[in-house]
């Protein structure tokens, strides 16, 4: 790229779009809004072309030294290109998804356009206390977005959302410091060889992990997703399950993973076991809901189960698995969200029962809502398989019985879909009002039609998005290789069998010639 | 010999234009795409079959893409070509080119035929990817994708409870199969390093005598491995255990129980263990498996088969009962055997499916046998076609002459080499096998005779009455009634006493002709597939190739046995037909009776054994339950009441006593902080 600081302007981008929106009148907030989104789309489809898949593992990196070895420092991996890609594609969808906010839309976009730099600065930053500034800022538009913009009980939803995050965080601050001490450098990628002391590692993981486990979110610290997704407004649910969500797998496979091995070895069964209450007890309590967004909050509590189990199999499959899976759930839970705000613009509902026979009325429609959910419950050739095939392919050569277990999610997932699929577009019109809602609108197209292509992309070639972070994750692999606990599965060889097991007695000629004289 | 990549993608093609298209491209346009590109891709398989059957073809492997590569986890998207996919492709594009062209005359009258037509050809091309697969994830591409499609078209009149419930049924309980489908790959994976089937299945024998570990436990590494897949097959196949679905399935489209639930989808278990099979002979315990799961299932299947009243009822089990026979021959080492009676099967039992889609057709959406009767006059090439099936399905043939309808070829063959085995399990097999054809028999020709013999029973059904007072003009009501459970008789009305012929005036009427045609070509598959592919498949290992395992001693063994083994079936095929015509000709009291008699026999098996209820009482109910406790009782009562609440309350609390000195939000999160702060800082410290 010679030298153009590109991240640096994919940061610049939203963050003057931002101000600006600040001080002009709606219409003006919505275009520049949309004009800024689209812009950091096309530099981030630039970035990707331009990633040089096989060089240096930090590209397109940026170094300005600041104060007291803290530093202005931006750099990309394979992983963090494909989650900088997720973001920078979600935001022109969410923007278009706001066609329905009214009040106070300068500074509703203006939250939107913040969300996206901190976003992308999460991903990008190299420096340590520059992820955290980015890592905590970002719940702060969140928080507003959620706050004042969303539903009848927002404010209990904004401060549920807020208390458990910022819990976390706390002690993963803390647990930073004390890092810079020890390792005398705030400079992530040097952090990621730098070999803490053994005992040392459990407490900063178990920092870590609190921050990581309320953002991911795992079970049992998951009680604030659904209420803070049923109060956001339908663009807020897409960024929060579409890239908020992902800031804690991220953190995992940059921080705790690389930093703590032989911690991260130590404390498999508390994620394991943590993912498997998640995948039942979440996929169960989705059966239930009668509230769509909830049932889908439920269900990404449950699929970023399958995450961790992946993270934590220390092997390639596990890691690209759950690499692919935050993708596809983004790309997913997104268009799944957006699918329940399409329908909520109309009806100003979410409430499952109120609505039914929408492929009827609206075909179109149901047609894009059968393929988010077929990809939401892994069908082959969409890009929820291949995740889920790869973190379960993984944790099997770690653990069968969490295999099992996790694995039953495809099961209850396929249960509480398809429940919900039949509720909401088969089965009569009950309602005459749903029944008379139009089909999709153009911009609705717009939203739903590229998420499907990438969806579909992703499931049939992923090499796309394989190929970018497959170094990055051989080279974490590598490292956890000599923390990594042995499967339960081996193999263990033995004396073969001489012959096949349904081999009938008698040479071949002396069964012939018994046919022979039978006949 | 490229043309396998238009065979499979053509119907693809042709699913997306008419689906995407839909109302916008019209009924004849998607029709006539969807079929045209069946057609195409039938006139393209039967080349490559007939290549195989006379030895000119060679297997081969198309490449199409890369699909996963993840560390030494590869697999692409490919096409392979041999014997089995040679054989299974020409059933395919055949049974589902017919019920294509069937279905322009039996859905003629839906107002949604692109959708419908879209998702048959997104089935075909489904199949058709499952069956030409060269590693076992693009097997599980075309298992779920074919899971899909029967979820589509079981849910196709959409606006029924019960067809969504029977379609979410399928697809779940088919995913409880998938699952032990994913571990089996995972394992196998772990295993062998690949997922590739050539390279599996030459490396199986070497690893016969090694153990790994499952769920704790050390076993043998063939026997976990091929239990786990057949698992997969169970729930496809609809055995034992995992057959609920199949005949809720019914709920669809007739045509679609044609081409789906007899001819094609469910006979993917079997072809799964013939394409595996040089796998599953490392493994006996597996094979055991196997054997029992296929016997006990014809058995069962059978039983229930002669008690259903829903036409199309008797013919799922009766399907779910075939298939039981193709387990067991597999699990004795016949796979040519089992392949073969899934070939003729095909024909028959398509036949069959489509013969009742024209008798329900003609009885206006009734489906229940008791209010048929006597149509052998009003809709005769419907009769002669089922006839013809009837006479396949039962076995008819005489052995002096070597020559019979398709399932004398098919079935007498894997009764005889279940026999041959000599070991305990295939003897069990055996007989099982022999109760079934009796049973099969039993139902095969009940149905025929409540059906087409007899006197009218028309005048008290329900669908006729409506025909009869609406006239057939007024459009279509085409979600009819929702079938009640058969239990509820109390649905249909009493014969209404004006109508003494038991008519109520209704003529039934022909099909047209786009579903007979159908019908005469299948007969002739009913006829004559049997006769004229026996040796080939049962005795020519040339012809099979590397395909499958093919054991020659065993073959030769088969021929063997005496001669009342033998004949077993051609006798129990005689005495249920004996039987069937005593109880549904001669006296037709004798159902009554032995109902009254036997009343908890009976019971039983018309519940059909109870799993409906069984697995609504031990899975459904408490899933749905447990649901409700953790989301009220744990998400809410525990964890939100002593997390998030609880520190709010605390907050709140704190912050009445220091109201005074500060108030607003930022106080709250600084108090938190701190608390943070001296929980890290004791735990440091401790």
């Amino acid at each position: 790229m010679g030298g153009f600081p590109i991240l640096s302007v994919m940061l610049l981008v939203p963050l003057l779009a931002g101000v600006a929106c600040l001080f002009v009148e709606a219409k003006a907030a919505r275009t520049i809004a949309l004009a800024a989104t689209l812009i950091d789309l096309a530099l981030g489809v630039v970035l990707w072309l331009n990633f040089d898949i096989g060089g240096p593992q930090w590209q397109f990196t940026e170094r300005a030294p600041l104060f007291a070895g803290f530093s202005y420092a931006l750099g990309i991996d394979g992983i963090a290109l494909l989650l900088i890609v997720l973001s920078v594609f979600l935001m022109p969808i969410c923007i278009l998804a706001s066609h329905s906010i009214e009040k106070r839309v300068g500074e509703y976009m203006a939250a939107f356009l913040f969300m996206e730099v901190l976003m992308i600065g999460v991903f990008a930053a190299q420096d340590l206390l520059l992820f955290y500034i980015f890592f905590e800022a970002g719940l702060i538009p969140m928080y507003l977005i959620i706050g004042i913009w969303g539903g009848q009980n927002r404010i209990y939803a904004a401060y549920k959302f807020f208390l458990y995050t910022l819990l976390g965080s706390v002690l993963m601050l803390i647990a930073m410091l004390w890092m810079v001490n020890e390792a005398g450098t705030t400079d992530i990628p040097t952090l990621m060889q730098y070999d803490f002391p053994v005992g040392a590692q459990t407490w900063l993981w178990l920092a870590f992990f609190a921050s990581f486990a309320v953002k991911m979110p795992m079970w049992p610290v998951h009680t604030w997703l659904p209420d803070a997704h049923v109060q956001a407004p339908t663009a807020g649910s897409v960024i929060l399950a579409g890239v908020l969500l992902k800031m804690g797998g991220y953190g995992f496979i940059r921080f705790s993973l690389p930093m703590f091995p032989e911690a991260s070895a130590q404390f498999v069964w508390l994620i394991w076991g943590l993912s498997m209450a998640a995948v039942v007890i979440t996929s169960l309590i989705a059966l239930v809901q009668q509230d769509m967004k909830k049932l889908i909050a439920y269900s990404s509590v449950a699929h970023m189960a399958i995450v961790t189990v992946g993270l934590f199999a220390f092997n390639v499959q596990g890691l690209e698995g759950a690499m692919i899976v935050m993708l596809s759930h983004g790309l997913v839970s997104g268009a799944l969200f957006l699918c329940v705000g399409v329908i909520y613009d109309r009806l100003h509902t979410r409430e499952i029962d109120r609505y039914g026979g929408l492929a009827i009325n609206m075909p179109k429609y149901a047609l894009f809502f059968l393929l988010f959910t077929m990809a939401s419950i892994g069908l082959p050739g969409t890009s929820g398989f291949v995740g889920e095939f790869l973190s379960l392919a993984g944790i099997y050569q770690a653990n069968t019985w969490v295999t099992l277990v996790c694995a039953t999610g495809i099961i209850l997932g396929a249960g509480y879909m398809l429940y919900l699929y039949w509720r909401i577009a088969f089965g009569v019109q009950r309602n005459a009002d749903a029944a008379a809602m139009p089909d999709l609108s153009l911009r609705e197209w717009l939203m739903l039609g590229p998420i499907a292509a990438a969806v579909l992309w992703m499931g049939v070639y992923p090499e796309s998005f394989l190929a970018p972070m497959r170094q990055d994750i051989a080279a974490l692999d590598a490292r956890l290789s000599r923390a990594a606990p042995e499967g339960d599965a081996h193999l263990v060889a033995g004396t073969p069998r001489a012959e096949a097991a349904n081999a009938v007695e008698g040479t071949h000629d002396a069964a012939h010639g018994e046919a022979e004289g039978a006949h | 010999m490229q043309s396998i990549l238009l065979i499979v993608f053509l119907p693809l093609l042709a699913a997306v234009v008419a689906g995407l298209g839909n109302r916008a491209l019209g009924n004849t346009v998607a029709k006539s795409l969807t079929t045209g590109a069946l057609f195409i891709s039938c006139a393209l398989s039967w080349p490559i079959f007939l290549g195989f059957l006379n030895g000119t073809a060679e297997a081969h492997v198309v490449p199409v893409l890369l699909w996963v590569q993840s560390g030494t986890l590869s697999f692409d998207w490919a096409l392979r070509v041999d014997t089995l996919t040679a054989v299974m492709l020409v059933v395919i594009t055949s049974v589902s080119a017919l019920v294509h062209l069937y279905s322009w005359g039996y859905m003629d009258e839906d107002p949604d035929q692109p959708r419908f037509f879209a998702y048959l050809s997104l089935f075909t091309f489904a199949m058709l990817m499952l069956v030409t697969a060269d590693n076992l994830v693009q097997m599980f591409f075309g298992w779920e994708g074919v899971g899909l499609a029967s979820y589509l078209l079981i849910g196709f009149w959409f606006k029924k409870p019960s067809a969504n419930k029977a379609a979410i049924k399928a697809f779940v309980v088919n995913r409880v199969g998938d699952l032990g489908f994913m571990l089996g790959i995972f394992g196998t994976f772990l295993v062998f390093q690949t997922t590739s089937i050539p390279e599996i299945l030459a490396a199986a024998p070497g690893m016969s005598g090694s153990s790994v570990g499952f769920l704790g436990m050390r076993l043998q590494t063939m026997d976990v491995l091929c239990i786990l897949l057949f698992i997969g097959a169970m729930g496809k196949s609809a055995q034992l255990g995992l057959h609920t679905w199949l005949p809720d399935a019914m709920e669809g489209p007739t045509p679609v129980s044609a081409l789906i639930h007899a001819a094609t989808m469910v006979t993917a278990g079997v072809f799964m263990v013939c394409r595996l099979s040089p796998m599953f002979e490392t493994a006996p315990v597996a094979l055991g498996m196997v054997t029992f799961i296929g016997a006990a299932t014809c058995f069962f299947a059978a039983t229930i088969g002669t008690t259903q009243w829903d036409i199309k009822r008797v013919i799922a089990y009766s399907t779910c009962s075939q298939l039981g026979y193709m387990f067991f021959a597999a699990g004795v080492g016949a796979y040519g055997a089992a392949m073969f009676h899934l070939f003729t099967h095909a024909f028959f039992k398509a036949l069959l499916f489509l013969g009742a889609g024209s008798v329900i057709h003609a009885m206006h959406h009734e489906q229940d046998m008791r209010y048929y009767g006597a149509l052998r006059k009003h809709i005769p090439f419907t009769f002669w076609a089922m006839m013809a099936g009837t006479l396949a399905i039962t076995g008819v043939g005489v052995y002096w002459l070597h020559a019979g309808f398709a399932g004398f070829h098919s079935k007498d063959a894997i009764l005889e080499v279940a026999f041959a085995r000599g070991t305990e399990l295939g003897t069990f097999a055996f007989w099982m096998g022999a109760i079934a054809a009796l049973l099969t028999s039993f139902y095969s020709w009940r149905l025929m005779f409540l059906t087409f013999w007899g006197k009218p029973r028309w005048a008290a059904s329900e669908h006729i009455q409506h025909a009869v007072h609406h006239g057939h003009d007024e459009p279509e009501e085409h979600n009819p009634p929702a079938q009640e459970d058969a239990g509820d008789e109390a649905v249909h009305h009493v014969p209404s006493p004006e109508h003494g012929d038991g008519t109520a005036g209704y003529h039934p009427h022909e099909s047209p002709l786009t579903m007979l045609v159908p019908l005469g070509l299948l007969t002739l598959g009913a006829i004559f597939a049997g006769w004229v592919f026996s040796h080939a498949f049962l005795d020519d290992p040339a012809f099979w190739g590397d395909s499958i395992f093919y054991n020659e001693a065993l073959i030769h063994q088969m021929h063997a046995v005496p001669l009342w083994v033998k004949l077993t079936a051609t006798i129990v095929m005689l005495l249920g037909l004996f039987g069937a015509w005593l109880a549904y000709i001669r006296d037709t009291s004798i159902p009554g009776k032995f109902v009254e008699q036997f009343s908890l026999l009976h019971n039983f098996v018309y519940r059909k054994w109870y799993f409906d209820e069984l697995y609504d009482l031990i899975f459904v109910k408490p899933a749905f339950w447990f649901g409700r406790q953790f989301w009220k009782r744990g998400d809410v009562g525990l964890i939100d009441r002593f997390g998030p609440d609880g520190a709010a309350w605390v907050v709140a609390k704190g912050s009445v006593a220091a109201k005074k000195m500060q108030s607003g939000y930022l106080y709250s999160y600084a108090l938190v902080m701190l608390l943070g702060l001296v929980a890290a800082v004791t735990w440091v410290l401790m």
